[in-house]
């Protein structure tokens, strides 16, 4: 019987298999940020053990650090003391790293694909659920614990039971105006936070094929938050095009050699996934969040729901305390809502093309005076690369900030928060309780959405804005 | 770790769906590099509100979490996991639990026993009757009792022995060493490292 893409990438990399354990499986590439790193490193130090293949790891910062005055020491000293020990652990080990300052620096997921290291095929894990983010290469690529990171720095393995195996197939065209973001949005709606669990999910159908790689990335990177454990998508010519000239890209005969097992990553025709949802492209909308996790969405066009309209007591609760929490009311229209806080950035809307397709909806425009936005690269190569475009000018002339390249508000672990009760329409991946800051309520969005809202200051589309 | 075998405590009913390991620790929490210390940031937002259920006195001291389903989604952080053992517990019962973080707990001992909502419902109704009254959680029979009732639970054997038994999973997988060195033997040249180019 045929297998699944996920199935043959497992395959590939079993290095032992035993009845009643689970298997060993090859890990091809391990990233290292700073915030799950230092417990593994002091675990592998207390028991004499070296990293197995530093040749196989890659660590940078991007959690923790500023992205204001990144050329001055840290200010916050706890902070400080995390990042300086990330940097004393690659020294002792051997890890190479791209602190902040350096060109390749960035959020974890921006740099490995950028760097031409991950590969379709490929066993990637980091301790950051979304490494999810990689499968957008036909790599099988899922978030891991600290306990996890000093196993792969010790062995290069990972014990794992096997996943099950879902498609999510996306029929037809997306309308104009509708973003990859908007898609994966109206998924998790679907599928529910829960929906995924045990899963890796493979999507697949016509819109899908027709993406790009960054919006295959912005995909990927949410199936996390259907609680699968990785999203995939097969490799094809996009991908391998993505993948020529980058640096850690193969050449030569190695490029042939790679390309041949690259073009057997399709899930086989006779093969039967354990779980099927099939969507229809041309239906869907610009999506955005009302709640307090990435299930809780609905189309901008549509009003806040009533929590009496869901069936299920803890559905209905959770409903109840999300809108007490959001400080939203039942019935209330999506767009009439107001934001203080715009954040454009993280690994799902932090590359080029999402900071491009914001740039197109603020030129010769300016947001509004109640709203403060905040522009946050995925990388110091995207920075340099939207600067070099002229994008940063774009932005600054709307009244926005241009920061350095992190993770920033996505997480608020900087200083980059939200304060209490304030609202932003962000275009990061978790809208949970205090996420983005303390008593902060956030909106999931998509890059034009985000613009677009930043210059209305209430949630709203590029179509929604008056010719300038 | 420390082998878990079979525990016996008082229970915290947490009547809420989706507690993503944000809420059960924020991310300002995450710049220590220790794993130790991390009880002050349990459910540290929610813990402001004094009529939390971690607040009330008659809970004080319970052991075994028993809270709504999809428990611990979102973040990989372990910090999670090592917050909830820093505060005292050592089971968590939940109608379903994200993967990650029940990988990371069974990791470290903490024993996450997942049930029906139904059942869930029923500890929930009997420990809020009553705070004073024990829940057990057997691995060894994989069951969890309560006064009035009882449920069994799966857990693959593979990881009850591990937990049973306390061991390191580094230790047990380079007992295998040999098969991962045969396999690096495989690997396709094109393959990329991280060695920085010329």
């Amino acid at each position: 019987m045929g297998r699944t893409l996920a199935e043959k990438v497992w395959d590939a990399h079993v290095v032992r298999r035993a009845d009643g354990e689970p298997d060993l499986l090859y890990i091809d590439l391990h990233l290292i940020h700073e915030v799950t790193s230092p417990q593994a490193f002091d675990g592998l130090r207390d028991a004499g053990r070296p990293v197995r293949r530093a040749d196989l790891t890659i660590a940078t910062e991007d959690h923790n650090i500023p992205t204001i005055d990144v050329d001055k020491p840290i200010a916050d000293p706890v902070s400080r003391e995390q990042i300086q020990t990330l940097r004393r652990n690659c020294e002792e080990f051997g890890v190479r790293l791209h602190p902040l300052g350096d060109v390749e620096q960035g959020i974890v997921h921006v740099v490995g694909p950028q760097l031409g290291l991950t590969q379709p095929g490929m066993t990637v894990v980091c301790g950051d659920s979304h490494t999810s983010t990689h499968g957008a290469f036909g790599a099988l690529a899922f978030g891991i614990g600290t306990s996890e990171v000093e196993h792969v720095l010790a062995t290069q393995t990972l014990p794992l039971t096997r996943f099950k195996t879902m498609a999510v197939t996306i029929d037809g065209v997306l309308p104009d105006g509708v973003t990859a973001k908007d898609l994966i949005l109206a998924v998790i709606a679907r599928i529910g936070t829960g929906g995924g669990q045990g899963y890796v999910i493979e999507y697949r159908g016509e819109a899908i094929r027709s993406l790009s790689m960054e919006a295959r990335m912005t995909i990927c990177n949410m199936s996390i938050e259907a609680g699968a454990r990785a999203g995939m998508i097969a490799p094809d010519q996009t991908t391998f095009d993505f993948l020529s000239g980058r640096p850690h890209a193969p050449t030569g005969s190695d490029w042939d050699a790679a390309l041949a097992w690259w073009r057997t990553l399709q899930t086989d025709d006779d093969a039967t996934f354990d779980h099927e949802v099939v969507i229809d492209a041309s239906v869907l909308a610009p999506f955005v969040t009302w709640g307090t996790n990435p299930g809780q969405g609905a189309p901008l066009s549509a009003r806040v729901p009533d929590p009496a309209s869901y069936s299920d007591p803890l559905d209905r609760a959770a409903a109840e305390r999300a809108l007490e929490y959001m400080g939203l009311t039942a019935g209330t229209p999506l767009r009439e809502i107001a934001v203080d806080t715009v954040f454009l950035g993280s690994c799902t809307n932090g590359r080029l093309e999402d900071l491009r397709a914001a740039a197109q909806v603020l030129a010769g425009r300016h947001i509004a005076e109640s709203v403060r936005m905040l522009v946050v690269p995925g990388s110091a190569r995207v920075k340099l690369a939207a600067e070099a475009e002229g994008l940063d000018q774009v932005f600054v002339a709307a009244g926005a900030e241009w920061r350095g390249a992190g993770c920033s508000m996505c997480l608020g672990m900087n200083a980059d928060q939200l304060s209490p009760g304030e609202r932003s329409a962000s275009t990061s991946n978790r809208n949970f309780e205090g996420r983005q800051g303390k008593g902060g309520r956030t909106h999931l969005v998509s890059p034009q959405v985000a613009a677009a809202t930043a210059v209305t200051g209430r949630l709203s589309c590029p179509a929604d804005l008056k010719e300038s | 770790m420390e082998p878990f075998v079979s525990h016996t405590g008082r229970a915290l009913p947490l009547r809420r769906s989706n507690v993503d390991t944000d809420q059960i620790i924020p991310a300002v929490y995450l710049r220590r590099v220790t794993r130790s210390g991390f009880e002050d940031g349990l459910f540290a937002a929610w813990r402001t509100d004094p009529t939390f259920v971690l607040n009330l006195p008659q809970y004080a001291g319970a052991t075994v979490l028993v809270a709504g389903p999809d428990f611990g989604t979102g973040s990989s952080r372990e910090h999670a996991v090592w917050a909830l053992q820093n505060y005292g517990f050592k089971a968590v019962i939940s109608a379903r639990f994200a993967d990650i973080f029940r990988g990371n707990s069974l990791k470290g001992g903490l024993l996450t026993v997942e049930l029906p909502a139904a059942v869930v419902e029923q500890i929930w109704a009997v420990v809020e009757a009553d705070p004073t009254v024990s829940v057990t959680v057997d691995l060894a029979g994989r069951l969890v009792s309560w006064p009035g009732g009882q449920a069994p639970f799966e857990l693959d054997e593979y990881s009850r022995w591990r937990l049973m038994e306390g061991l390191d999973d580094i230790g047990l997988t380079l007992r295998h060493e040999t098969d991962i060195t045969a396999f690096e033997a495989t690997r396709a040249g094109f393959l990329p490292t991280t060695v920085p180019l010329g």
